[in-house]
């Protein structure tokens, strides 16, 4: 059988549990609080979410997209909100504002770019083993949510390009019957979802697809083929 | 740093400089395969990514085997 179940934590020492810690006066064991604070704590051990060691396996490169694309993502944050703040009329005259427009659009590419590396690892590593299935499905969809955040993002550029994508897309997205929902035309329609709606839907799943890294562990490599015939072996001849 | 962009500017005026590395001023080239049609841009950067991807899993991780990880 594959090694893929959680690493397992160091013992704290008795009467150092962060559970039982936690716990709090005796007689408010029952408040939703008290419960609510144990279940969290269960759930993510200080040691766990911010682990000081990771196995020996993860010292490979491979291992390096996912941070990659968080690092990304913050940069995208951070420039986005410079954006935001400044308004089209800096970013399309000052060198400034090209820099810091560029900077947004460069970001993206570098986040797109770790991502799918990310993805295509993770695929061949069949990261859903060992309970990880929910951790694959929020990467995935938060890869689908990243889509949509770049397109809107490209419709808000206030440029002839989004002109340019918006009524070239508009025809598929109605070719959908979701035109009604989503108007690509609309304008200020597509700057809500670039700037609130999907940077929010992006942050939750990210900081979700995060921790449920940190609760199930990096998924371990596959076994080695002579590891694997030598199990198969042994369950014949049992 | 004004210097050094004047210099570019003058070598840019010149000639003696190209603007970028790559004349993004015109239309992008394609291309058609059957039904297959890609931009020369999206295939570089696809083709970068699996360059990539098979260099992150050939080069040794810096520091690995020295025994400062173990498993945790």
């Amino acid at each position: 059988m594959d090694d893929v179940t959680v690493p397992p934590i160091a013992s704290p020492e008795p009467g150092d549990d962060p559970v039982t810690k936690t716990t709090g006066h005796p007689g408010d064991a029952k408040m939703w609080t008290a419960r609510m604070r144990r279940r969290v704590v269960r759930a993510f051990p200080p040691d766990r979410l911010l682990p000081d060691r990771q196995p020996a396996y993860v010292a490979s490169w491979i291992y390096v997209f996912g941070v990659a694309t968080v690092a990304a993502l913050v940069v995208v944050i951070v420039t986005g909100c410079i954006l935001a703040v400044k308004g089209p009329q800096w970013w399309h005259v000052s060198s400034v504002g090209h820099l810091v427009n560029s900077c947004h659009l460069w970001s993206v590419e570098l986040f797109f770019f770790a991502m799918v590396i990310h993805l295509w690892g993770k695929f061949f590593m069949g990261a859903w083993r060992g309970r990880r299935a929910m951790t694959w499905i929020v990467g995935g969809v938060t890869f689908l949510a990243s889509i949509v955040t770049a397109f809107t993002g490209y419709l808000s550029q206030t440029n002839f390009d989004s002109q340019w994508i918006s009524t070239q897309a508009k025809d598929g997205i109605n070719a959908t019957g979701g035109g009604a929902l989503f108007n690509v035309l609309n304008f200020g329609q597509m700057l809500m979802w670039h700037i609130t709606l999907m940077p929010l839907v992006i942050i939750l799943l990210t900081g979700w697809h995060v921790l449920l890294v940190r609760r199930r562990g990096v998924v371990p490599p596959y076994p080695a083929k002579a590891e694997k015939g030598a199990v198969a072996l042994a369950e014949v001849a049992r | 740093m004004t210097h050094l962009t004047t210099i570019h500017a003058t070598l840019v005026a010149l000639g003696g400089l190209p603007r970028s590395i790559v004349n993004l001023d015109k239309p992008g080239h394609y291309i058609h395969w059957h039904f297959i049609q890609i931009s020369v841009a999206n295939l570089i950067v696809i083709g970068s990514m699996v360059l990539v991807f098979l260099l992150a899993l050939l080069i040794p991780f810096p520091g690995h085997g020295k025994g400062g990880r173990d498993d945790g």
